[in-house]
């Protein structure tokens, strides 16, 4: 329990070591605590940035969802509006031919019917002439007579 | 101890109160001797406490802190948050958050050699002082400095010359010597001894008694230990001594585990009363 110079020592030594300590230990232990420190909060930051930019993204991707819905419904719905309109057209098209074949088959019917007219009109006033020949045995001049038998023909 | 003669309980205590000096010192104060069982032990733990933080300080990194690196930055943290809470001037802080940090650890150790067994190195110490041709019951050896009160004051006395350090670097020296003279009373130059005299009184009451509290404390702890060790020395083969040994070894277990919360406290707030001191430093009155 004396005092004596082990004080003085102790004095010094508790200086040495202090400074030791702020020279050598402080220094690099407070580094890496601050920069851990900055590390985690920067970490931590990101983590958050990437939980709004997953928002973000998830909302963008609904929505892109939505609009290729919407844009594929529409074009279903245009392909059927135009395989409507092109099964109509095609059947009017094909309603028309029917209709101008129909109408060219008449027509050439007709026009048939009319030449077979022509000729049994021809036939029937040579028949008529040639029977009336031989009915009056006596020769009848086509020259004659061809005022008579065109009335004749236009009769038939 | 001797093989020849038992020592009985006084001269055993005070054989382990006795220390290794560099010579007989027969006033109270002697400035010519050392103590130098405190000397090594101090500058032999300061050095380990030193060596260990700078390893620790060495492999730090900012990522993944291994168990070692993480004790210490724990630590270190817990001495950078008291150190900020009460020293407010950062420039300050550079200097004094480490000087706390170096005093925790330091005086953790030292006062952790209270928990070895108490005779282990005073009786290795015997033996090479014996083996070395000399007379080992003359072989002393105190193995905690913190039970030296000139360790003890020899620090709180380092903190005074740090306080009076930054008294003057802080309010300057005219405006300190002006504070010294007139607070805590009043500038009425009636006052000024008063004050002068309650300033003197502040600071040494605040280092003898920061020096003293941590030297109490160490010193009756390593006292008791040497009385549970007695108690178990009392063994002699009947039944109630038997009883003495198996409380030397309760006695000496609770007293262990207590102590454990002792080193830790007084190792605390010798560091804390450090920090007090120079944050009180940087306040003007």
């Amino acid at each position: 329990m004396n005092l004596n110079a082990t004080l003085f020592a102790q004095l010094v030594v508790f200086f040495i070591l202090a400074w030791f300590t702020m020279k050598f230990v402080w220094p690099p232990i407070m580094k890496a605590l601050d920069e851990r420190a900055a590390k985690v909060a920067e970490g931590l930051a990101a983590a958050d940035k990437a939980k709004t930019d997953l928002q973000l993204a998830e909302r963008r991707a609904t929505e892109e969802l939505r609009k290729a819905r919407e844009a594929a419904n529409e074009l279903r719905g245009g392909a059927e509006r135009q395989a409507a309109q092109v099964l109509d057209e095609a059947r009017a098209e094909a309603a028309r031919i029917i209709a101008a074949a129909r109408a060219a088959a008449e027509g050439e019917a007709e026009a048939a019917a009319q030449r077979a007219k022509e000729a049994l009109r021809d036939q029937v006033a040579q028949l008529a002439v040639a029977g009336a020949e031989r009915i009056l045995r006596k020769e009848i001049d086509p020259a004659k007579h061809a005022e008579l038998l065109d009335q004749l023909k236009a009769e038939l | 101890m001797a093989t020849e003669h038992a020592p009985n309980a006084s001269e055993y205590i005070v054989h382990h109160l006795t220390h290794w000096k560099s010579a007989t010192q027969t006033s109270l104060v002697d400035w010519s001797v050392f103590h130098l069982d405190t000397l090594f032990y101090s500058i032999t733990l300061g050095l380990l406490a030193v060596f260990l933080l700078a390893r620790a300080a060495r492999k730090a990194t900012s990522g993944v802190p291994g168990r070692f690196q993480a004790a210490v930055e724990i630590l270190v943290e817990m001495v950078a948050d008291q150190a900020k809470g009460i020293v407010h001037s950062p420039e300050s802080r550079k200097f004094v958050a480490p000087l706390a940090l170096t005093v925790f650890v330091w005086i953790f150790l030292m006062n952790a050699m209270d928990l070895l067994p108490l005779d282990l190195l005073p009786n290795l110490w015997a033996a090479i002082y014996g083996a070395a041709g000399h007379d080992p019951h003359h072989a002393y050896m105190r193995v905690v400095p913190t039970a030296d009160l000139n360790a003890t004051l020899g620090m709180s006395l380092a903190v005074l010359l740090i306080c009076l350090y930054y008294n003057v670097k802080i309010k300057g020296l005219g405006h300190w010597v002006h504070e010294l003279f007139t607070a805590p009373f009043g500038a009425h130059p009636l006052l000024w001894p008063v004050n002068f005299a309650m300033q003197l009184i502040e600071f040494v009451a605040k280092t003898v008694s920061h020096g003293m509290r941590l030297f109490g404390n160490m010193y009756a702890g390593e006292l008791i230990f040497m009385l549970i060790a007695l108690m178990g020395a009392a063994w002699a083969g009947t039944f109630g001594s038997g009883l003495l040994w198996l409380g030397g070894v309760i006695a000496g277990s609770i007293w262990a585990i207590f102590h454990i919360l002792i080193i830790t406290l007084q190792a605390f707030i010798f560091m804390m009363l450090t920090l007090v001191y120079v944050g009180q430093a940087h306040e003007s009155h």
